[in-house]
């Protein structure tokens, strides 16, 4: 997936990849995509609860080799 | 798509923060922080062993009168003094899950506190437990809010989606 801005998070445990999400998004214009790398399996359940709570779309991840990759549209 | 709250106003979570270990002062940090980053408007309230987190790290002991002094001095406090609910062993356990702690790279209690204010959340002292334990303001890290009381609490956690007790 094509994403705008990119965010690695590998070897941080929750909350950090949200609190660092949530941080960087304030950095994205509206409609434009994160990436978000980590490797907390956490975060397949904690980026859909994120974006839905805070209204950001989530487009969806990939999964390889224990890397998961998540992607959020900016409201 | 989930229905999205159509006011602007942002939605409440308040923590009432009784207990001072280290453990527990992690899960009320973690729950505040990511609350913060979930857009929510966050008030942790801390009252009696959890004021321990937020006191000086450095300084005299608070207290007015020689025996609040005397129980400020034994109950010294300190974000960097918690001690686990278990396992502290004197001191051992403890130590290792702040090592554990660290290799996690998740940020300690003393940064948490940084972490929260910058953020927005408000960290507020209970009133009664301060006179009750002879503190003052000037106990407290500059991080921290005034003092309030029940009146204060009841009337953010009447308008809190998320209320817990920790």
């Amino acid at each position: 997936m094509k994403a705008d801005h990119t965010l690695d998070c590998v070897g941080l445990y929750c909350p950090m990849p949200i609190v660092k999400t949530s941080q960087k998004m304030k950095e994205l214009k509206s409609g434009e995509v994160l990436e978000v790398v980590a490797d907390d399996k956490g975060i397949k359940q904690d980026m859909p609860a994120w974006a839905q709570t805070t209204g950001n779309e989530f487009l969806g991840m990939e999964e390889s080799g224990g890397e998961i990759k998540v992607y959020v549209k900016k409201k | 798509m989930p229905e999205q709250a159509k006011t602007t106003e942002k939605e409440k979570m308040t923590i009432v923060v009784f207990s001072g270990e280290l453990d527990k002062a992690l899960a009320a940090f973690i729950i505040a922080t990511t609350g913060a980053s979930m857009g929510m408007e966050v008030n942790m309230f801390f009252t009696f062993w959890g004021l321990n987190i937020l006191k000086k790290n450095e300084g005299a002991p608070g207290g007015k009168g020689i025996m609040k002094k005397m129980l400020n001095f034994m109950n010294r406090g300190g974000s960097k003094r918690l001690k686990l609910s278990q396992f502290h062993m004197f001191g051992m356990g403890t130590g290792m899950m702040k090592q554990f702690m660290k290799e996690s790279k998740l940020p300690s209690i003393d940064e948490f506190i940084q972490m929260a204010k910058d953020m927005g959340v408000k960290m507020i002292p209970c009133s009664t437990s301060c006179g009750v334990m002879g503190l003052g303001e000037g106990a407290f890290r500059e991080e921290v809010g005034s003092l309030a009381g029940a009146a204060f609490f009841i009337n953010e956690a009447r308008q809190s989606k998320v209320t817990l007790f920790i």
